[in-house]
């Protein structure tokens, strides 16, 4: 009974993803036209003069090496990003979801370029997954962000060239049509791209400003079904737990509201860490929900709430807003020793949904800055 | 508050001699004349006696001087008297009495089978069960202190003294090895409950100690400040809203908690899941009527 619910529900997404590629056909002949009226229609780029680039993609809140500063001209930056269907254990009661990843990781791994890179994307989709997925890109321009060009089937890789024109941190995710979108999201299919001006990053007067660590904090809402006791249930596969997902979606109630795929995936020993005097860049994507990041005991130095770099930074921020479907990205120096808390500010999410990570910072403690001047003594 | 109570203690020995005169046989009727009926309600735990031994513990409670979190002392006791505790944390199905009974709220905890330890009880949750517990049984039955815990516990306390050395310049050194040590302590893998005797028992047949259920006990939340002079007194600010849970480490806690994971904690690591067990309080007479073999 089940598998042949499950079969079911595997019938209609393909129904779902093919009635969405008839959409895209339709998007893409009115593209030209759109575009012919606006801005003249660009080349097909001479790419076989640029340096090619390939890049390992490694795992959140960790980030591939790249360049601050771009050396040289544009380039073409090669990724890959492997989806994979699997089993994620999202909190430490063992409650069990039926991911879909980037890359095996929620959220997907930050992908690093400079503005007027060539962003090559090989998608791959191995048969071993049960669904259609593509993927698009907020960065990208045209068809969807690249999901229009992008949908394959399992045993189906695809490959998609962006150039990427405007800096900043963008959210990517799947979006294969219909119902799936929102699905595919809330299961863990998103991550982020940061597109770095080449010069760098600039505070509002036009000074560099250079960091030390870059963490990458990718914010998910689940939305678990319960049984009839109240306990979570668990699926054999994401279509088996569809139809009960999507009622608990309709709630607009997230079960769990965590940073990287798990309550407590950034804290004890996975906490991160910084030393006094180190500058800090923390990307906050969230791509279904709102949501306003919080460094307790520290603050934003150079925050771009919106992540889009042409934009002056605000400075001294205590929380900033990072709209749902967004990236953001925080600069700061660390000025106290001690252990700090990131958190969803929304309290109620950061402690009991599990929006919450930690910083562990070593150095010497500053007194002018904070000092108890009295120890808690009996009320004289 | 405490020297009344101890004024109250002081007069007990003025009744005794009445008491045992009048009293003692019809007492000792009644109890063996209501145990059919209570084992009936509630059948007698089984326990463990730790027998007294020379111990020490790391002593409750936060401890400063000269303005500086410090490790509170180490207490050794020489014989402490012998101490009756559950050998298993309380059971979903015993509590489940309780609950039936009308006299404990019933548990958040969901779907957990009856062989686990029930979870998701608050200190208020457990001291109405060891009152409904008392007055099914006819006998006397609390939390332990932290000084009988780690007594019962003996290996298997945790003495939660940082080892690490700080001059009191950096108060951060001592957040940092606190998270460093809970994180440590705290068990890997999912944290839900297993059958009660899961985790084994110490040596002296207590199962279940500092696994993945905390225990509450009935010391309160303490706040000394050791003078900077030895021969001054110390002084000590009580808070009995909050209670203290044992286990992997020990956890301050407000008395109506029932769920300490939240995972939002914002400075320390919090326990997984707050469970309990008792002990069993010798009354007044047990050592006169020892000789009766009492259970």
């Amino acid at each position: 009974m089940e598998n042949d619910e499950h079969i079911n529900v595997s019938r209609r997404t393909l129904l779902a993803g093919a009635a969405f590629a008839g959409v895209i056909g339709s998007v893409l002949v009115n593209l030209p036209s759109a575009a012919e009226e606006a801005v003249p229609v660009g080349p097909a780029p001479d790419l076989g003069s640029l340096q090619r680039v390939k890049v390992d993609l490694v795992k959140p809140p960790f980030v591939h090496d790249h360049e601050q500063v771009a050396t040289g001209g544009p380039k073409v930056v090669e990724f890959t990003l492997t989806i994979k269907e699997m089993p994620l254990t999202i909190d430490d009661a063992g409650t069990v979801i039926q991911a879909m990843t980037f890359n095996g990781s929620v959220p997907g791994p930050l992908l690093v370029v400079h503005q007027n890179d060539y962003v090559e994307l090989t998608l791959v989709n191995p048969e071993t997954n049960t669904l259609q997925h593509n993927i698009d890109f907020h960065a990208a321009t045209g068809a969807l962000g690249g999901g229009g060009l992008t949908l394959i089937n399992p045993g189906e890789q695809v490959k998609l060239r962006f150039k990427a024109t405007r800096a900043g941190v963008f959210v990517y995710h799947c979006a294969p049509g219909g119902p799936m979108i929102p699905w595919h999201v809330v299961s863990g299919m998103n991550g982020a791209i940061m597109v770095l001006p080449r010069e760098g990053l600039k505070d509002g007067a036009g000074n560099a400003i250079t960091y030390d660590k870059i963490y990458y904090v990718g914010e998910q809402d689940f939305y678990v079904p319960r049984d009839e006791d109240g306990n979570y249930r668990a699926y054999e596969s994401p279509g088996d737990g569809y139809a009960d997902m999507l009622e608990v979606m309709k709630t607009l109630t997230p079960t769990h509201e965590v940073f990287n795929g798990a309550v407590g995936s950034l804290t004890g020993d996975k906490a991160m860490t910084a030393s006094v005097g180190e500058t800090v860049l923390i990307i906050h994507s969230q791509a279904n929900r709102d949501t306003r990041p919080h460094l307790i005991g520290g603050h934003g130095d150079h925050v771009w709430p919106g992540g889009k770099f042409a934009n002056k930074p605000d400075v001294d921020l205590e929380t900033w807003f990072v709209a749902g479907g967004s990236a953001g990205a925080a600069v700061y120096t660390f000025l106290q020793p001690g252990l700090y808390a990131y958190v969803n500010h929304n309290l109620i999410e950061a402690v009991e949904l599990g929006a919450t990570a930690h910083f562990k910072v070593e150095g010497t403690w500053n007194d002018d800055l904070m000092a108890q001047v009295e120890a808690p003594t009996p009320i004289a | 508050m405490v020297s009344l109570a101890l004024k109250r203690l002081d007069a007990v020995p003025l009744f005794v001699p009445a008491i045992l005169l009048l009293g003692l046989l019809g007492v000792v009727a009644g109890q063996l004349d209501q145990l059919p009926h209570s084992v009936a309600a509630a059948p007698f735990p089984e326990t463990v006696r730790i027998e007294p031994r020379p111990y020490s513990y790391r002593a409750s409670g936060d401890f400063q001087q000269d303005g500086v979190p410090i490790n509170g002392p180490l207490v050794s006791l020489a014989a402490p008297a012998p101490l009756d505790i559950m050998r298993f944390e309380v059971r979903e199905d015993e509590y489940r009495r309780c609950v039936e009974a009308g006299a404990c709220e019933a548990t958040s905890a969901r779907g957990i089978r009856d062989d686990f330890p029930v979870t998701g009880v608050s200190f208020e949750d457990a001291t109405a069960y060891a009152r409904w517990l008392s007055s099914a049984t006819g006998q006397t039955w609390r939390l332990p202190t932290i000084e009988e815990w780690a007594f019962a516990a003996g290996s298997k306390a945790v003495d939660h003294a940082l080892k690490v050395e700080t001059d009191g310049s950096n108060q951060a050194d001592r957040w940092l090895a606190t998270y460093d040590q809970e994180t440590a302590a705290v068990v890997e893998g999912p944290s839900a409950p297993g059958p009660f005797g899961n985790f084994g028992v110490n040596e002296f047949g207590v199962a279940d100690l500092s696994a993945n259920v905390w225990e509450w006990t009935e010391t309160c939340l303490t706040r000394t400040t050791l003078p900077t002079n030895p021969h001054d007194d110390a002084t000590s600010i009580v808070s009995c809203g909050v209670r203290y849970l044992e286990g992997r480490h020990r956890s301050p806690m407000n008395v109506f908690v029932r769920d300490a994971r939240g995972g939002g904690c914002s400075a320390g690591v919090p326990p997984e899941n707050l469970g309990f067990r008792l002990v069993r309080q010798a009354p007044w007479y047990a050592g006169v009527v020892g000789w009766f073999s009492w259970p």
